[in-house]
């Protein structure tokens, strides 16, 4: 065993997550109630997600009227209506800037992805929640971004290791899917001796980490500490390549893109039919357990998806259409932020069609919806749509509405890194720093 | 002070191994304290661009092997992908991608039809090991890849790696493919190094090593690594000489090659990088397509190329130029009809193309290549097009929009009382919050509303005239061709030129002693040669600052050793 899965092994333990890639979720290994595995009492694994799209909402008509559970599906939030009891809503939670510049479209997300007011260097969210989750499966996240741009991304580990986006489904395919994926339920298994002599000879780098941290200052050291952050993870993805896996019952390889599939596009609708391939990929890598963390980019900050044919985008509606003083909205604008959630539906959808144990991968697949303002008009900071769909077993309560009046918008991520067992009592920088989780919520 | 001081002395030098301190901690102080401080230029690690990966993999390996999979994107920051570089780091999935380039280029590399181009020597038994031979590889490879000898440690490393796969593959060749994958995924190629090296008797300028001199004026002037020519003269001592650079630096001015480098830098300076992923809508614009954003590249590189180079010309023409390059997908964007092969045109159907004086057409900020990338997918955009010419051409900065600021001023497209863009920015820039910013961006960009969002020519916006007249920094235009002239003799165009080309060049933005260099000596230079590319390139290359570095960290430098703790 190499230091590194020592540390995993270790990190997983004090956490109190399941490190369990090697056993085994075939249903008759399971315990009567079909919740956790009974050889061991270890809970079947929950996974992470965030998915992000810009310029905001409408106030005032996507909180439900009702505060606690059995809330009524406000307009904008129709797609969701079947998922309602695994949708809890956050309304009125704000950012805060701490006196920095507002850089527009950008700022809100670093609030509620970073918990940082200003240029904090921290890792965002599912970067933390990947380091306490992820260490066991091939890929540690997988990010996707629906427009064609891979620089659409909102995950990154620090500043300079910023974690771009896939955007053809048929590359997600073969990268999850494609040569070296290993069917945990394939009768035979024989590991690749090319996997065994690349991973040996890649010792040859790491013997150079020394001498090349005697050649730099301290600011690039950080960045070739990343660079061999990213090389550990690389073995570790050869580690497992090279062992059997076990068995999974909810894993089945999906069918392979075709070659002309859609790569995206900032027109709404190839984002949205992108979105759908994506979402059935990323449900098949997570019940074959090739990752635990997915991040999904709908579009940029300043949202530049439109309607084919329409000049002008989300994001120029924002700013420019005039309330509709019927309406109480600008109607475009308002078309855009109902389409949006209409297109993630398809996320619960694809994961709540896969069985695993007791229910489906959505129970056991936390995502975080949100975007970067309220009001895009004004690049509004308060109360920024946050929504967490799904469930993590069990370890949070969903399908409740919680309102609040100008809380930091951290409290989210905060309460999120709680249910996944972290040992974590505060979260963020500045103002955005809390001790807050939404007790209410954890189990 | 005195104590860490020596302690982190000796430890640098314990480290380092290769440098030689031997002079005692008080006699260096001395001698500090008597000179001037002219040294604190950090040294700079660079990820290597996407354009550099292609070009080092074709200049080392050939043209025909091909580069498939996903580049990290490169990261632009101060207005260069070039200073982005000197940030950015790699990713778990990035390097997994770099890893799946790496093994598909050296399969490539050492598949039957190319190995006999790069494996010299022939192995005694094809389906075994032959240290000897994967020696010999390895080291000219290595060389060429880490843009520097292989060490004696390194190198046995990856024969035994060679040895180790070749037996369990039972394939000399396929075993070789593993090591020099590896290396393809190394820091050392990734990243470009720079090393620093005590410059001969003079303990306290510190230089990079002749090697990263090498890299560094081979990727600044040809955006590829060092050729055999250059690494050898690393060897020799020769750039460590003045005369020896200012030969090599001859050479490679000469070599046609430089036309590579010169492109890499404006693709940089003008963010044509970003034309890889524009989308137009293609129902308002039927005529576009990915093919016409990759000809608008060429097109705006071409037409550099020629002034600058070609023509050995004023680099502030080619804002004014009225000749260009065209390809047949380029005219249906003109309304330019380009049929058949004329006169000086290349197989591969571009067309060099003069526009008739008096038109509005003239250099590049009125081409494809600048119009259609600051424009909305299906409508242009004034204030992008402005803040573009402001930040990339003159290197001011424009500031972001203030928080909430509430837009309701700005009217609706499909308001008839309002139908060109200028009437509706004027509705927008009464409000005080924003007519400062708008100020310095709009008046420029509504120069160039003749030209819609994909650059081509249109005389109405919504059956309204366009009215295209404005004033930059105090000099009135009345149209695109007006502006394109302004910007011509705007005294920003040259010295943020230079500028730039200094910050290209050295991975990060000048420091107060060298912005003064670049102003007073650099920028005089270049307006005294009649603002010529090449002798610029010459004059910052050869000047004696442009390899030195601060010392190591620990190592004293004078700014330290004259600071009031110094000595406590």
């Amino acid at each position: 065993m190499t230091n590194l899965s020592r540390r995993a092994a270790l990190r997983g333990v004090l956490a109190g997550s399941a490190v369990s890639v090697a056993l085994p979720f075939l249903d008759c290994f399971l315990n009567t109630n079909g919740t956790a595995l009974a050889a061991t009492g270890a809970p079947l694994p929950n996974r992470f997600g965030t998915w992000f799209w810009g310029c905001g909402m409408n106030p005032g008509f996507w909180e439900p009227k009702q505060v606690g559970a059995n809330y009524e599906m406000p307009e904008l939030l129709k797609a969701l209506a079947p998922y309602r009891k695994n949708v809890t809503v956050f309304s009125g939670l704000k950012t805060f800037l701490d006196g920095n510049p507002l850089v527009p479209h950008s700022s809100g997300a670093r609030g509620v992805l970073i918990a940082a007011a200003g240029k904090e260097p921290d890792p965002s969210i599912d970067v933390l929640v990947a380091d306490a989750i992820g260490s066991t499966t091939r890929f540690r996240s997988i990010e996707v971004s629906t427009t064609s741009y891979a620089s659409h991304t909102q995950s990154r580990r620090s500043p300079s290791v910023i974690n771009s986006s896939e955007t053809s489904p048929l590359a997600l395919y073969q990268r999850l899917f494609g040569a070296e994926f290993q069917d945990p339920n394939a009768a035979d298994f024989t590991p690749d001796p090319k996997v065994m002599v690349r991973k040996s000879v890649l010792s040859a780098i790491k013997d150079q980490r020394d001498r090349l941290n005697t050649m730099v200052g301290a600011a690039d050291k950080a960045r070739i500490d990343e660079y061999f952050t990213s090389l550990r993870q690389i073995e570790q993805e050869m580690e497992l390549q090279l062992s059997k896996p076990a068995p999974l019952d909810a894993c089945t390889k999906p069918g392979e893109p075709a070659a002309n599939a859609l790569t995206g596009g900032t027109d709404i609708e190839i984002g949205t039919a992108t979105h759908k391939l994506f979402a059935k990929l990323m449900a098949h890598a997570i019940a074959c357990d090739q990752t635990r963390v997915i991040n999904v980019s709908f579009s940029d900050g300043p949202s530049s998806l439109r309607r084919n044919g329409v000049a002008t985008t989300h994001h120029i509606y924002t700013h420019e259409e005039q309330i509709d003083e019927k309406l109480g909205y600008q109607p475009h604008a308002h078309e855009f932020e109902r389409l949006v959630i209409e297109a993630f539906a398809a996320l619960p959808e694809a994961l709540s069609s896969i069985k695993e144990g007791d229910g489906t991968l959505l129970d056991r697949t936390l995502v975080m919806l949100n975007s970067e303002c309220g009001l895009a008009k004004h690049h509004s900071l308060d109360n920024i749509p946050v929504f967490l769909v799904g469930g993590a077993g069990g370890r949070i309560k969903t399908g409740y509405h919680l309102a609040s009046l100008g809380d930091p918008v951290s409290r989210v991520g905060l309460t999120v890194q709680q249910a996944f067992g972290m040992p974590i009592n505060t979260w963020g920088h500045g103002s955005l720093r809390t001790s807050r989780p939404f007790t209410e919520l954890l189990v | 002070m005195t104590l860490s001081f020596r302690k982190s002395l000796l430890t640098a030098a314990a480290l380092a191994g290769i440098f030689c301190i031997g002079a005692p901690v008080q006699a260096v102080r001395a001698e500090a304290e008597a000179e001037v401080v002219s040294a604190t230029n950090p040294t700079v690690l660079r990820r290597l661009t996407q354009l550099q990966y292609k070009n080092i993999i074709a200049d080392i390996f050939g043209a025909d092997i091909k580069i498939g999979g996903r580049f990290e994107p490169d990261m632009r920051e101060n207005g260069l992908l070039e200073l982005g570089a000197g940030r950015a780091s790699i990713p778990a999935a990035g390097l997994a991608q770099y890893a799946n380039m790496a093994r598909s280029v050296s399969a490539q590399v050492l598949d039957e039809k190319h190995r006999a181009s790069f494996v010299a020597c022939t192995p005694a038994n094809v389906k075994a090991s032959d240290d000897a031979c994967a020696r010999q590889f390895l080291a000219d490879a290595g060389q060429l890849l880490y843009r520097r000898p292989l060490q004696d440690g390194e190198l046995g490393d990856l024969v035994a790696g060679a040895k180790l796969s070749a037996d369990t593959l039972k394939d000399f060749y396929a075993g070789l493919e593993v090591p020099l994958a590896t290396m393809l995924q190394s820091p050392e190629f990734l990243f470009r190094w720079e090393v620093r090296a005590p410059n001969g008797g003079n303990k306290d300028a510190w230089q990079i090593d002749a090697y990263s001199k090498a890299s560094r004026l081979s990727f600044f002037l040809w955006n590829s690594a060092p050729d055999t020519k250059l690494l050898t003269a690393a060897k020799n001592g020769d750039l460590d000489t003045p005369k020896g650079v200012a030969r090599e630096v001859e050479r490679m001015l000469g070599s046609p090659r430089l036309e590579a480098g010169v492109r890499a830098f404006f693709y940089d300076m003008f963010g044509l990088d970003s034309l890889t992923s524009l989308t137009k809508d293609t129902t308002l614009y039927p005529k576009y397509s990915f093919k016409i954003a990759a000809d608008a590249e060429e097109q705006t590189l071409r037409t550099i190329v020629d002034v600058v180079l070609t023509q050995n010309g004023d680099y502030r023409d080619i804002f004014t130029t009225r000749k260009t390059f065209l390809t047949r997908q380029l005219g249906t964007v003109y309304g330019v009809p380009i049929v058949g092969a004329a006169a000086g045109g290349t197989p591969d159907g571009w067309q060099p193309y003069e526009f008739p004086e008096g038109d509005s057409r003239a250099g590049i900020l009125i081409q494809p290549g600048f119009l259609a990338l600051h424009s909305h997918p299906g409508r242009t955009s004034p204030t992008l097009r402005g803040k573009a010419l402001r930040e990339s051409v003159l290197c001011q900065r424009v500031p972001d929009p203030p928080g909430n600021v509430n837009f309701n001023v700005v009217q609706d497209t499909t308001d008839p009382n309002y139908k060109t863009v200028r009437q509706r920015l004027q509705a927008h820039a009464t409000e005080a919050m924003c007519t400062g910013c708008h100020k310095i961006t709009d008046p420029i960009g509504l120069a160039m509303e003749n030209y819609d969002t994909i650059g081509s020519y249109r005389a109405k916006e919504n059956g309204a005239p366009i009215d295209t007249s404005g004033t930059i920094d105090g000099v009135a235009f009345s149209d695109a061709a007006g502006l394109a002239k302004a910007i011509h003799d705007h005294p920003a165009t040259a010295s943020c030129l230079v500028n730039r080309v200094y910050s290209y060049a050295v991975g990060r933005t000048p420091t107060a002693g060298e912005r003064d260099w670049l102003k007073q000596e650099a920028g005089k230079a270049f307006a005294a040669s009649g603002y010529k590319i090449v002798p610029l390139l010459r004059k910052i290359t050869l000047h004696e600052a442009f390899f030195r570095v601060a010392p190591p960290e620990g190592v004293p430098t004078k700014a330290a050793a004259l600071s009031p703790e110094a000595g406590r």
